[in-house]
């Protein structure tokens, strides 16, 4: 009865701090411009099967692919075992399931034991990547710091969990005279023999708890985590746009402008209110599913490897860009809850995503040579296995630039110049059609 | 068959409207080198007997670099103009020899109240072939080379189209020697965004050239291309190797071209 209480005590106490923190990236997600979705909502479930749930971009590089998979169905698998694990806590039952279940029981403990191994593997390959081996995309600036820590403190804790598991199984198979006959525990359970009952069972207890523990500690650590995307994924493949790649976000208020200076008839009339500041210079100008990108992203860098910038050594890193976002959406998020008046742009009304202003922008974070790099080639957008869009940002970014503060780069200038003045690219002095008259 | 090149102008005053618009672009109407390819197809196109015009002074660039650049109020002023051009002379049916044109005509024009149908002259010469409309000679100057091919980004990842114009290279009886990064994963040109435009920005090496090395390495002695800012990129990444006497860089229409000629004197 007291381990019942403890397991509720705890588990509520877990579930009710992790809450908040969730919340908040709701928030910091919902910092940012509505943005509509439209669609077909088959085609979005679609992209959620098979990309999200498939995992189907992961394929393109078959050896992280293949780890990754161990680790991700283990994880799916897992929770069957969580499952019970809630069920025996609450209810103080001993394996749940196994009386119902027989056969089918050991079947599914024996799958969750062998995943797990597999998924142990997958996890010390990873550290080796990480840790050891020199892989381009795992050396980059934008991971210097607390993503590389990140990184590490996900995959020990993945042991942790596996450990856990295997400990509880084992004890608990010795415990009852190694009748259970799981695929990895029958294995290690051996090593029990000559052991006493107490011990057996603290173990099992030791192992239980551990990993129920991780779990709760895990969901606790998510929100501070690139980890997140475990979860974020598959909404953020739900709303990826479905219009064509190569069609940049019309801006009806420029378009009616131009219309009403062409004297085309203009399909809204401006209502003489002072100009919006066009394109993005911070979050609260980004639309919310560049944020959710932004929380959805974890740092594998498949965008950055494609990135011909990147490759030929310009500043761009696609991934950086994604980072900087996220991480200028937390700061703003920390001043909001600050409720400090030094960020209001009316200290008379509380602090929101529109009255903010803290004098900083993405623009310290992102220098323009980065977003002046970019080639717009999209293989940042192909390259991402969670759908992430990173190129539409830079483009709002350089928007602000151009429309905002009217900026950018000078070889640009004589470009527009040519195409304002005389409808082309590069201003000649011969007729467009010369070449079909020899 | 005529040679003469119409404007969608002159054939209006004579009361007449071609089945297809030529959208001729900047780059085709300007760049020495995009010209070659623009006559090039012309002549494919009045070889096939395709009724087809231009606008000529009447069109203006689509708008892609600027709106890329961030310059949303010149893109906007080109392309209502375009549109109203288009509007005018009822055209439906669109091709271009330049990725990035046909990309705003058929994905951006839309938003903005112009509805095409659009394809890229790869789309097009893919379909007269098939239809035996123009015949190409097996065994002819290309047999048995060695070609490559550099998929642009706004045809390619952009707009998915990678099998018309390697169905065009197979017609040419080539030997076709993929690079590695090809297809979805194939590696920009470096001219997109309006790149094209400016200097690269700080970096160890610019992008045409790590390009160039790519497509040198497949032994290759053609590099075929779609695009006339991707031939240009190709073909100054391959002079700055200095192989610009081995290697040669064509656009898909010329290649075809060089085969119509040989086989239909």
């Amino acid at each position: 009865m007291i381990q019942q209480i403890a397991f509720f005590l705890v588990a509520a106490l877990a579930v009710g701090a992790a809450a908040r923190p969730f919340l908040k990236i709701r928030r910091n997600i919902l910092l940012g411009q509505p943005e509509s979705i439209t669609g077909n909502s088959a085609e979005r479930w679609k992209n959620v099967l098979l990309i999200a749930f498939g995992q189907q971009k992961m394929l393109k590089r078959w050896i992280p692919a293949v780890l990754h998979f161990f680790i991700y169905a283990a994880f799916v698998i897992t929770q069957v075992e969580l499952l019970e694990i809630f069920v025996d806590g609450l209810a103080g039952t001993h394996r749940f399931f196994q009386p119902s279940l027989g056969g089918f029981y050991l079947f599914v403990i024996s799958f969750i034991e062998v995943l797990s191994i597999l998924a142990l593997l997958a996890t010390l390959a990873f550290l080796v990547r990480r840790n050891v081996l020199q892989i381009p995309r795992f050396q980059m600036p934008e991971l210097k710091g607390w993503p590389f820590r990140d990184a590490n403190i996900i995959l020990f804790l993945e042991i942790f969990l596996i450990f856990f598991i295997l400990l509880m199984n084992s004890a608990d198979m010795a415990l009852h005279g190694n009748t259970y006959g799981f695929a990895v525990s029958q294995w290690i359970s051996p090593l029990w023999a000559g052991t006493s009952e107490t011990v057996l069972h603290t173990m099992e207890r030791v192992g239980w708890w551990g990993h129920f523990l991780v779990v709760l500690g895990f969901l606790n650590y998510l929100p501070y985590s690139k980890h997140l995307h475990i979860i974020l994924a598959f909404p953020n493949t739900y709303y990826a746009k479905l219009s064509p790649r190569g069609e940049m976000e019309n801006m009806p208020a420029i378009m009616n402008e131009v219309r009403s200076m062409l004297g085309m008839e203009s399909q809204s009339q401006s209502d003489g209110a002072e100009l919006p500041e066009f394109g993005a210079n911070d979050v609260a100008a980004l639309s919310w599913k560049n944020l959710m990108d932004a929380f959805s992203c974890t740092e594998c860098g498949r965008c950055t490897a494609v990135c011909p910038a990147n490759l030929t050594g310009k500043k761009l890193s696609p991934r950086k860009i994604v980072m900087d976002i996220r991480d200028r959406a937390e700061e703003v998020g920390r001043k909001i809850d600050s409720g400090d008046p030094q960020f209001a742009k009316d200290a008379a009304l509380p602090l929101s995503a529109s009255n903010f202003q803290d004098g900083k922008s993405l623009f310290d974070r992102i220098r323009p040579e980065e977003i002046h790099a970019c080639t717009t080639c999209n293989a940042c957008v192909e390259a991402c296995p969670v759908l992430i869009n990173p190129l539409d940002p830079i483009l709002k970014l350089r928007r602000y630039e151009i429309l905002t503060l009217s900026q950018g780069p000078s070889d640009w200038l004589p470009m527009f110049n040519s195409m304002e003045n005389s409808g082309s690219a590069w201003a000649m002095a011969v007729d467009r059609d010369q070449w079909r008259k020899g | 068959m005529s040679n003469t090149i119409y404007t969608m102008a002159e054939l209006a005053a004579e009361g007449r409207s071609p089945e297809i618009l030529f959208w001729v672009g900047c780059a085709g109407s300007y760049d020495a080198r995009a010209q070659r390819v623009t006559l090039a197809f012309s002549k494919i196109l009045q070889a096939a007997g395709i009724e087809f015009a231009i606008l000529g002074n009447e069109e203006q660039c689509t708008g892609d670099p600027a709106r890329r650049a961030g310059n949303e109020f010149i893109f906007q002023m080109l392309a209502l103009q375009n549109i109203q051009t288009l509007e005018g002379y009822g055209v439906k049916k669109i091709v271009t020899a330049c990725p990035h044109c046909f990309n705003t005509l058929k994905n951006e024009y839309p938003a903005l109240g112009g509805h095409y149908e659009v394809i890229h002259h790869t789309q097009l010469l893919q379909q007269l072939i098939a239809d035996g409309r123009i015949r190409l000679q097996g065994g002819g100057d290309f047999k048995g080379k060695k070609i490559t091919y550099h998929d642009s980004c706004y045809l390619g990842r952009i707009n998915g189209i990678y099998e018309a114009p390697r169905d065009v290279l197979k017609a040419l009886d080539a030997d076709l020697i993929e690079m590695k990064r090809c297809k979805t994963n194939g590696l920009c040109c470096g001219a997109g965004g309006a790149q094209m435009w400016k200097e690269d920005e700080p970096g160890k090496q610019r992008i045409n050239i790590e390009r160039a090395e790519e497509a040198l390495s497949t032994g290759a002695t053609v590099v075929a291309s779609n695009c006339p800012f991707c031939l240009t990129m190709m073909q100054d990444g391959i002079k700055a190797k200095e192989k610009q006497d081995e290697v040669m860089t064509f656009d898909l229409a010329e290649l075809v071209l060089n085969h119509l000629e040989k086989t239909n004197p």
